[in-house]
């Protein structure tokens, strides 16, 4: 596979797509409905390695799990490979692992969005890492990152996709060419990726994990399915009947699932649908003092080394206070005066 | 002496798109200036203009301009909050007509850099973000629609990186790459033309300056040559019916027309 597929493409696959060594970890994977709740440190440490492949639920900015991220920093967790699948502030965070004297948590990023907090700019310390040389890249898209998550959990190698094909982001992926035996047209496919763990914050969980989310789930359906280890963070945390009431919202079922956490307000300062807005004066906080260093290491320091977890870190920012200002603007939009950026 | 124009390159920009959106199509829009045009569309020209967002949102009612692609102003009070995959696939068989792209470089194919300025990839000048959802949205949308500041900086005769494919080297090389056939660019809106595509080379080609805008002026901010049409076009101006619904209802607050 990898010689034909060396002719299309030269980037580096990180995990191989092995269909049967994947069904024998699910096979393997404890599927009694347990509690699986408990504290985000111990649900990072029990289920977050050294050396694992890490995958971000949300969109970058919207629905993270900011608390998960925090803990993996806090443990000083190394060599990490991460998919960058529209990865804006939460890359931010893992990005403090690295040329901070911390070791080096990132050292291998699938890419399709990194860097970039979209319209809010370029993440200073994030170019810094990813300019360096230090971490090892490979390009996709958003869509064929998706499709990869997608194929995994399916159970198949690999899928097709009619883009991506023609520009040097296919020639520095790992992604391959096929003939179609039905068309005899060739076609790009790429690999299936099972991810060592997935990090999801979602709105309403039991306590066996199953998960509930509003607004758009953008790849967590595929992404829930995909990874071997799943730890969801939650804005609630519900009653199993509640669940049993309405089954057709439970977007990810208890088998997918290894830690709940109770995180009320877990995406701050990210965008959390029908909740709260994304804090963006905290946002250019972060994006400002990033352009130097030390300013960029105590700030770190106040808001997440020294910090015991993710509620200091929010009551540091203004705690509930912030968070009706951010629930008004959400709820809200047409009312609002912020100064918030806009660009492409 | 000129008289001041009585809006500015943006808006011209802005309107510009927006007029190039008919009725009852779908388009695929980020933030900022294309999503501005997309709404202006809606609330003048084109009522029935179906606005889809690349993380999954689809039909909102925007009470204001998202910050974030996937942030939950793409589906207030929408028709449906889907995947990303969802989206991308209604682009792959074919129901989106357009969406809108921008970029570091782009040359006179039409192709898009949003990835890296630099000769060595492994230690690039500058990283930029990637493709995120640009190439596969330049891939399997009809038409790709690119708003963009015009200097000999963006516009180049050779990108540093091909993020995103327009016609890559010429006729056929979209199909060749297996691309779907019958997409790729379509117009190019700067703050000192509208260009389109030439049918035969698949090379840019100016269609229409702005007012008190010279064909030198966009020959100097341009890297490579340029086509031209046979009889020159000037862009329209903005009615002041559709200047007063942007300025008043698409961007009151002036975030983007006042750049």
């Amino acid at each position: 596979m990898s010689n034909e597929r060396s002719k299309a493409s030269s980037g580096p696959l990180f995990r191989e797509p092995d269909c049967d060594e994947a069904r024998a970890w699910f096979r393997s994977k404890p599927k009694e409905m347990t509690d699986k709740t408990m504290s985000v440190k111990e649900a990072v440490s029990r289920f977050v390695n050294d050396g694992d492949y890490l995958s971000p639920g949300g969109f970058g900015g919207d629905r993270i799990a900011t608390a998960v991220f925090h803990e993996i920093v806090r443990q000083k967790k190394q060599d990490l490979a991460f998919a960058g699948h529209t990865a804006t502030h939460d890359f931010q965070i893992l990005c403090a692992g690295n040329q901070t004297g911390r070791g080096q948590l990132l050292k291998q990023v699938d890419i399709a969005y990194i860097v970039g907090l979209e319209a809010r700019g370029l993440s200073p310390h994030a170019r810094r890492v990813v300019e360096s040389g230090e971490i090892e890249l490979c390009e996709w898209t958003n869509y064929t990152l998706s499709l990869r998550l997608q194929a995994a959990a399916m159970g198949v190698p690999f899928l097709p996709v009619r883009g991506f094909a023609g520009t040097d982001t296919f020639t520095r992926s790992a992604a391959g060419r096929v003939t179609c035996p039905y068309t005899q047209q060739d076609i790009s496919v790429v690999p299936a990726l099972w991810p060592d763990v997935a990090v999801i914050h979602v709105h309403d969980a039991d306590c066996y994990g199953n998960c509930r989310i509003r607004g758009t789930s953008v790849a967590d359906y595929y992404l829930a399915r995909a990874s071997k280890r799943l730890i969801v963070s939650c804005e609630k945390l519900i009653s199993n009947e509640e669940i049993r009431r309405d089954p057709t919202s439970t977007i990810i079922p208890f088998y997918c699932v290894d830690a709940v956490c109770h995180v009320p307000f877990g995406s701050y300062p990210g965008n959390m649908p029908y909740e709260y807005y994304s804090d963006e004066e905290h946002l250019r906080e972060w994006l400002s003092v990033e352009r130097e260093r030390a300013a960029h290491l105590s700030f770190l320091q106040r808001l997440i080394f020294d910090t015991q977890g993710f509620d200091e870190y929010f009551e540091l920012n203004g705690g509930k206070n912030r968070i009706e200002e951010l629930r008004r603007q959400e709820l809200q939009p047409e009312e609002e005066n912020d100064e918030i950026p806009h660009d492409e | 002496m000129t008289v001041a124009a009585p809006y500015t390159p943006m808006e011209l920009m802005i309107c510009a798109a927006a007029s190039t959106l008919e009725d009852g199509a779908m388009v695929v829009v980020g933030t900022g200036a294309p999503c501005a045009a997309a709404m202006l569309a809606q609330k003048t020209t084109a009522p029935n203009l179906t606005l889809m967002f690349e993380a999954g949102g689809v039909g909102p009612l925007l009470p204001r301009m998202p910050i974030s692609v996937g942030d939950s102003r793409t589906f207030y009070e929408g028709l449906m909050a889907t995947s990303m995959s969802d989206i991308m696939e209604t682009c792959q068989r074919g129901m989106v007509d357009y969406t809108f792209l921008g970029g570091g470089q782009i040359d006179a194919y039409g192709n898009l850099n949003s990835t890296m300025i630099g000769k060595d990839y492994q230690r690039p000048d500058v990283r930029f973000p990637g493709s995120g959802g640009a190439s596969d949205l330049g891939s399997l949308c009809w038409r790709v629609m690119v708003l963009t500041p015009h200097d000999r900086r963006r516009f180049v005769k050779k990108l540093d990186f091909m993020t995103t494919p327009g016609y890559i080297d010429g006729p056929g090389a979209r199909e060749d790459a297996g691309l779907p056939a019958g997409s790729g660019p379509h117009k190019v809106i700067t703050n000192l033309a509208v260009m389109g595509f030439d049918e035969e080379t698949k090379r840019m080609r100016v269609e229409s300056l702005h007012p008190d805008v010279d064909l030198e002026d966009v020959e100097a901010n341009t890297e490579f040559e340029l086509l031209q049409n046979a009889d020159m076009a000037i862009t329209a101006e903005p009615p002041p019916e559709q200047l007063e619904i942007l300025r008043r209802e698409v961007d009151p607050h002036r975030y983007i027309i006042g750049r």
